[in-house]
């Protein structure tokens, strides 16, 4: 490595070790850059990918509140995704060419939302688990050493941390209310709890890009922390509904102060990661065709645009004449 | 028909526009052809959805027999329904959705402009703040039109091809019958007469900046507003809105 290369990374390292946060125009390594573009990125394509499971329902929700209060969520993702596309931008990503690469296969979402919403449960489920799961990444995120990130992120947890309660509302009133709904909550549990644990990634062993992550405070807490962060947090919460968590290894450990848990069946964490989910074909179709079939709106919305700059550049003309 | 009977007549009618074309839109999210139109469909539908909630309420107490917002929207079937055809239409593209958005649009601004002086002081205050929200879809809706229309030949295709489809369905929005004429010597309704003319203006004005032209009037559809006959459409938005409301009666969500 040349002298001034050098000099520069042991600044920048520095910088992070001294809880700096980088800004856009700062000189970073290019590692570091590329590594934010797909974190970023693959955050921005989850919020929007993960409109569908949850807008799947907006058309059958149970009462007029739960639709608006649905609605009203799944545009929070989008208005995530959009932010998130924003601060990838800052790095000099193009958020077309982004999201062309999440179409063509190269740039990954979250798994989870390769599984399906059967039940208006899961509704309550997504928001009380997957956004939970969601939030212990997240509020890690907040102190990220990359500055509109962390920023980015304030924004998007507190709204994250009103849609965990909301979800978990929904699951406790069915649980107060009928066998059938309470049934249907438990069914939604046990479909959601494995998935769900599964988001925090990897265990730290096989995990490919948390230790230079750390080194750069991108990341502040390894796969296995947060997910055992996670576990402790809602297993009482599953028990203050009086529904059960499917794991019979499941049990508290009074040495180490948290629970044990069973092992994650990782064939088929890598299965979904890999495309062979139960719904990546779907959302991924679904996510083309909206794309597809919106570029005719796209190309007029520019094409207007152009001619009302010339109109307006002509009347201009006229006026100074 | 009792004074009370159409009283609750109207509000439904009101209600249940807001609520299947809030319905309509909803089925964009997630699906919208940029993430900012996304989100902006995602917005008026959210209105739309909260209107049908305060006129649904109002009108459940004018019924007087203990029917809540839930109750109308989950448990009437297609006959029992009142919304005008043209906000049960389906989205199809996103011409369809902005031309049939802006056909109603500039209706029920009209239409709120009038009920802002109603004697029904509940549906007063409803539509004071209604009307906030209602102008600004207006103005959304109507910007589309006008991009679309003159964007590039394709839209322009498409959007005259919505137009003269759903051109059939606004015939019903202005033409009174029995209930709108009671509700407005009563003064609760709005002057359906003094909104077609309002209409076909805002609607000509911003036809003409779009470059589309006004189809010829054919023959005017109706049947919603007074249920006699929805399309074969509705059928399905109830039977998806409904579902679970149907499939576990009587359970609190």
């Amino acid at each position: 490595m040349d002298p001034k290369q050098k000099a520069l990374l042991e600044h920048f390292q520095a910088r992070i070790d001294a809880e700096e946060k980088i800004e856009p125009k700062d000189w970073m390594p290019d590692e570091y850059r590329k590594t934010l573009i797909r974190q970023i990125s693959q955050h921005a394509h989850s919020e929007i990918v993960g409109m569908l499971p949850e807008g799947n329902w907006i058309g059958r929700a149970p009462s007029l509140r739960r639709k608006v209060a649905l609605l009203a969520k799944v545009q929070d993702e989008a208005g995530h995704g959009l932010y998130l596309y924003g601060a990838a931008e800052t790095l000099g990503a193009d958020r077309e060419d982004l999201i062309d690469e999440l179409h063509q296969g190269k740039a990954k979402y979250s798994s989870i939302f390769n599984y399906p919403t059967l039940s208006w449960a899961d509704i309550g489920a997504i928001g009380w688990l997957v956004d939970g799961a969601a939030i212990m990444n997240q509020v890690m995120l907040t102190r990220t050493s990359y500055g509109p990130y962390a920023r980015a992120m304030v924004r998007i947890c507190k709204e994250e941390s009103f849609h965990q309660r909301q979800g978990y509302e929904i699951l406790l009133a069915l649980c107060r209310g009928t066998e059938a709904q309470k049934n249907m909550a438990q069914d939604a549990l046990n479909r959601w709890w494995w998935p769900s644990l599964m988001m925090f990634g990897p265990s730290d062993k096989d995990s490919s890009h948390t230790e230079q992550s750390m080194k750069w405070k991108i990341k502040r807490k390894t796969n296995d922390e947060l997910r055992q962060q996670f576990v402790d947090v809602t297993v009482p919460q599953a028990d203050f509904l009086g529904i059960t968590v499917p794991d019979p290894g499941l049990k508290w450990n009074e040495e180490t102060g948290h629970y044990d848990f069973g092992e994650i069946n990782w064939d088929e964490f890598w299965q979904v990661v890999k495309g062979n989910g139960p719904c990546n074909e779907q959302r991924m179709k679904a996510r083309i065709k909206a794309h597809e079939e919106g570029a005719w709106v796209r190309e007029a919305a520019m094409a207007y645009a152009e001619k009302r700059r010339k109109r307006k550049e002509r009347e201009e003309a006229v006026r100074v004449a | 028909m009792t004074q009370q009977q159409a009283h609750f007549e109207y509000l439904l009618r009101l209600g249940d526009n807001a609520l299947i074309l809030g319905h309509r839109l909803s089925e964009w999210c997630g699906h919208g052809p940029v993430l900012e139109q996304d989100i902006a469909m995602t917005n008026i539908s959210l209105d739309q959805v909260g209107q049908a909630r305060s006129i649904l309420a109002h009108a459940g107490a004018v019924e007087g027999k203990g029917r809540n917002e839930d109750n109308l929207a989950y448990l009437r079937d297609v006959w029992a329904y009142r919304n005008v055809l043209l906000v049960e239409q389906p989205n199809e593209d996103f011409a369809f959705t902005m031309v049939r958005q802006f056909l109603f649009d500039a209706f029920n601004f009209y239409l709120h402009e009038e009920l802002k002086s109603s004697k029904d002081d509940q549906l007063r205050a409803i539509a004071e703040k209604s009307l906030k929200e209602i102008a600004y879809h207006l103005r959304f809706s109507s910007e589309w039109v006008i991009r679309l229309g003159d964007g590039t030949e394709e839209s322009h295709r498409k959007m005259q091809h919505a137009l003269n489809s759903l051109w059939t369905y606004t015939g019903e929005l202005t033409t009174p019958d029995e209930v709108d004429k009671r509700m407005q010597e009563a003064g609760i309704g709005a002057d359906l007469g003094r909104i077609q003319s309002l209409y076909d203006e805002k609607v000509a004005a911003i036809l003409q900046e779009a470059t589309l032209e006004q189809p010829p009037v054919k023959y005017m559809q109706s049947g919603g507003k007074n249920g006699k006959m929805h399309t074969e459409y509705l059928g399905y938005i109830l039977a998806e809105m409904q579902f679970v409301q149907r499939a576990y009666p009587g359970m609190e969500w």
